[in-house]
């Protein structure tokens, strides 16, 4: 995807340059915008640095597992058919902290492990496309464990978003991180629109 | 309000964990740093993507693409009193994330921060997340084609989550 975004984007810009006659702006801005780019990295070093390392005392103090154990009820709310000693849940109540906290590195492995596990309860099931010899066949169709999980996860549920906060430091914003309980709300009103749609789909065919 | 209340949560954040932290007999101070390493290789891992993806909205900008595609949507943000280049960012934040920080930056560049389009940008980046993205490589790992009620389900949300970061922006 990116691919095609970054080529994209350096390709309409030269083509565009050519017609509209701002190369040497384009020029300049080439080696302007790399710089920036690293000055920036330099600024976001001592945020980030910061930041993961107060995850990891959380994680070793065992915050982490705490959260993920009482998020239990809110999972059988939202996957119903789930079963209670079911891995998937594990995976998914991992992946929700880890999207709550902001560390984007520990969702996405989470967030595939229980794709994976939702998709081998389908298995179970019995349900048609998820047995092995029609793995290659692509007939699947997403179980409502799985729309709802990635509805969920695609409404966002980031409490604080470092990386903005930084950005308008390095800006010279007056206040960086006065936006936090405006994007907290925004957060949640979104969140919360993407469940009202799961519970008005969930276990209904088609 | 709104701002003056956020300052003390990460104070408050910081206290708790580090609370938790020392009251759970962890070493603390080792844990700090062992993180802080990752942190940082984190940064490191980030700034080859950077210095392309800036360079490519660099590009776009000075060759006066981006403010020919504001125009054209110039007549609707206008009346919203924000920058033309917010509407092409929220396409582009639905694909990928990264493209997405590089217009952000040229955003605040551009206005500040802190102007009425500054922080649309800031609560708006907050509260989205990468639709396509995620879909693309969440399914892959599921082996899924037919993705049924799932993006009409992310779409509200994201939808929802724009149209709240603008009423957020007036009461700020």
């Amino acid at each position: 995807m990116l691919n095609y975004i970054w080529a994209g984007m350096l390709l309409v810009g030269i083509l565009y340059a050519l017609f509209t006659g701002n190369m040497e702006a384009v020029s300049n801005a080439c080696l302007d915008y790399a710089e920036s780019a690293v000055t920036l990295c330099i600024t976001m070093a001592g945020a980030m640095a910061l930041w993961v390392g107060l995850m990891e005392i959380a994680g070793q103090a065992g915050m982490i597992e705490k959260f993920t154990a009482k998020l239990q009820p809110f999972i059988s709310f939202l996957f119903p058919d789930v079963p209670k000693d079911h891995p998937a849940r594990g995976y998914i109540a991992t992946n929700i902290v880890a999207n709550i906290l902001g560390l984007g590195w520990a969702c996405t492995p989470a967030g595939l492990k229980a794709m994976e596990e939702l998709a081998k309860l389908e298995k179970e099931r019995g349900t048609s496309g998820y047995k092995e010899a029609e793995r290659a066949g692509g007939g699947r169709e997403a179980s409502d464990a799985m729309c709802a999980f990635l509805i969920l996860n695609i409404s966002s549920l980031q409490l604080i978003p470092v990386n903005m906060i930084v950005y308008r430091t390095k800006y010279g914003s007056a206040n960086p991180s006065g936006i936090i309980l405006p994007a907290i709300l925004a957060t949640c009103f979104s969140t919360l629109a993407g469940i009202l749609y799961i519970k008005m789909k969930y276990g209904r065919k088609i | 309000m709104l701002m003056r209340l956020s300052v003390i949560i990460i104070p408050a954040l910081i206290f708790y964990i580090v609370l938790n932290g020392v009251l759970s007999r962890t070493d603390v101070y080792d844990a700090f740093v062992k993180g802080a390493v990752d942190g940082l290789k984190t940064v490191v891992n980030i700034m080859p993507t950077l210095v392309g993806l800036m360079v490519a909205v660099g590009v776009l900008r000075a060759s006066g693409f981006l403010s020919m595609l504001g125009e054209l949507f110039g007549g609707l943000t206008e009346r919203m009193g924000i920058g033309a280049e917010f509407v092409p960012l929220v396409f582009i934040k639905m694909f990928s994330s990264s493209a997405a920080t590089g217009l952000v930056l040229d955003i605040f560049e551009q206005y500040g921060p802190d102007s009425r389009t500054g922080l649309l940008t800031s609560i708006m980046m907050s509260c989205t997340e990468t639709c396509f993205y995620t879909m693309s490589v969440y399914y892959m790992a599921a082996g899924v084609k037919k993705t049924r009620w799932t993006l009409p389900g992310a779409l509200l949300a994201t939808g929802a989550g724009i149209l709240a970061s603008a009423a957020m922006t007036l009461f700020l």
